[in-house]
C-alpha cells in the first residue's frame, strides 16, 4: 500500500455495483489484516502457522455483514471491530482469556506492512465442507477465475441461480469456520 | 483456497439487501400485526375505550409504551452494530424518568390509603402472562432481522430484542388492561417485561454469535 487509500469510498463505491473497488478494497483490508492477526496471535504467544485462516474468516465476515455499516460513518472503525470481535473469538477458543488491544500498533488502515505474503499461502480446505454443487460454484468462480455467467452456463443455470447458490455458499463457509477448531 | 481467491468468490457475491433499520422497521411491523391480529382474537381493546382516552392516566400509559418502543428501537439498532457504545441502554432512562414523574403525580393526587389497591390492580396475571405472549411474535421478528447484524455482544443484541419486543406487547395490552395507575403500570409491566428480556438474551447468546 503505497498510498493511504479511503476505503469509505471504495466501500460506497462497492455498494453502488463496483465490483473492481470492491477487489481493491478487500485486497487493502486483507493485507492489514494479515498484519492485525499476525501480531495478535504473537502478543497471545501463540503459533502464527494458520494466521490466514483468521484472515479469511474476517474476511468473509466482513462481506456477509457489510450492510451493518452505516455508510455516513467512517468505515474504518467499523472494519476494527469486526476485525476485534473475529480475533476475540478465535483466541477464545484457543483458549487465550486476556484482554486484547488490537489497535496500539496500526494507527490507520493503511499503515504499511510486510507486503503481500500470505495470500499466497492455500489456507485449509474449507471448500471440502460445502455439498457438491456449491462447491464446484465457488470453485470456479474463485479458483478458476470464471464468471457467475460462464459457470451458470457450464451447469445448466441461470446467472442470478448462480449468484444464489454463491451467497449461500459463503454463509456456509462463514459457518464452517466458526465450527471447526483451527 | 487462497485469499485472493476468496476475494475473487466475495467480488462475485452481490447480495445487498435494504438498509438495517429499514428492514428492522418492517420486520418489527409485521410481528407486531401478528400480535395485534393475536390481540383482536383474544382480549381486544378495553369496552370504555374512549372514555379511557379522556383520563391522563390511561393517555399517559399509552404514550409511554409508544416513547418506550422507540427508544428500545434506537438500543436494537445500536447494539447490532459491532462498535462498541458506551451505554446503550441509557436511552430508556427516559422512560424511566416519565413513569417517575408520573408516580410522584400520582402520590400526590390519590390518598394514601387507596395506593396500595392502585399498586395491587385487578389484572396483574392476565397483565404478567398477556404482555410475554403479545411479545413473541416481535421478538422472533426482531431476532430474525438481528441475526444479519454483527452485534458486538449477541446477548446484549438478545437483550435488547427482549426490550423491543416487550415494549411492544405492552404497548397492545395497554389497550385492553384497566389498571391505568402509574403505580401499577411501573410495577407489573416491568415485571412482565422481565421474562421477555431473559428470553432475548438467552435467545440471543444462542442465536447472534457470528
Amino acid at each position: 500500500m503505497s498510498s493511504p487509500k479511503d476505503l469509505s469510498a471504495l466501500m460506497r463505491a462497492a455498494r453502488a455495483g463496483d465490483g473492481e473497488a470492491y477487489r481493491q478494497l478487500l485486497g487493502e483490508v486483507a493485507i492489514w489484516l494479515r498484519g492485525v492477526v499476525r501480531r495478535g496471535l504473537v502478543r497471545a504467544a501463540m503459533g502464527v502457522e494458520d494466521s490466514e485462516d483468521i484472515v479469511q474468516e474476517t474476511l468473509l465476515a466482513m462481506h456477509l455483514k457489510r450492510d451493518s455499516w452505516d455508510d455516513s460513518q467512517p468505515l474504518e472503525p467499523w472494519l476494527r471491530a469486526i476485525a476485534h470481535h473475529k480475533l476475540v473469538d478465535q483466541l477464545r477458543r484457543r483458549g487465550f482469556r486476556e484482554h486484547l488491544d488490537i489497535d496500539d500498533h496500526a494507527e490507520t488502515l493503511a499503515a504499511p506492512d510486510k507486503g503481500d505474503e500470505g495470500s499466497s499461502v492455500d489456507a485449509r480446505q474449507m471448500l471440502s465442507t460445502l455439498p457438491e454443487r456449491q462447491r464446484l460454484i465457488v470453485g470456479a468462480i474463485s479458483i478458476e477465475g470464471h464468471s457467475a455467467r460462464d459457470v451458470g452456463q457450464q451447469l445448466g443455470m441461470s446467472e442470478g441461480a448462480v449468484r444464489v447458490a454463491l451467497h449461500r455458499a459463503l454463509k456456509l463457509l462463514a459457518v464452517a469456520y466458526r465450527r471447526e477448531p483451527s | 483456497m487462497r485469499t485472493d481467491q476468496l476475494i475473487a468468490a466475495l467480488v462475485a457475491d452481490r447480495t445487498a439487501s435494504a438498509p438495517f433499520v429499514r428492514r428492522l422497521m418492517l420486520s418489527l411491523l409485521a410481528g407486531g400485526l401478528v400480535s395485534l391480529g393475536l390481540f383482536w382474537l383474544t382480549l381486544r381493546p378495553r369496552p370504555d375505550l374512549e372514555p379511557a382516552l379522556e383520563t391522563w392516566r390511561f393517555d399517559f400509559k399509552i404514550a409511554l409504551m409508544m416513547l418506550t418502543v422507540l427508544l428500545a428501537f434506537g438500543f436494537c439498532r445500536d447494539v447490532a452494530s459491532p462498535i462498541v457504545r458506551p451505554h446503550p441502554a441509557r436511552r430508556l432512562l427516559l422512560s424511566a424518568a416519565a413513569i417517575a414523574a408520573a408516580i410522584a403525580a400520582e402520590l400526590i393526587l390519590v390518598p394514601q390509603a387507596s395506593w396500595g389497591t392502585r399498586l395491587v390492580g385487578s389484572n396483574s396475571l392476565i397483565c404478567m402472562s398477556a404482555i410475554p405472549f403479545f411479545s413473541l411474535a416481535p421478538l422472533a421478528a426482531v431476532l430474525l432481522i438481528l441475526r444479519s447484524g454483527a452485534p458486538a455482544s449477541p446477548m446484549l443484541a438478545g437483550a435488547a430484542a427482549g426490550v423491543l419486543a416487550a415494549a411492544c406487547g405492552a404497548t397492545l395490552y395497554a389497550f385492553h388492561c384497566f389498571d391505568d395507575s402509574p403505580l401499577f403500570v411501573a410495577t407489573w409491566y416491568t415485571l412482565a417485561a422481565l421474562p421477555v428480556v431473559a428470553i432475548g438474551a438467552w435467545a440471543g447468546h444462542r442465536l447472534l454469535r457470528w
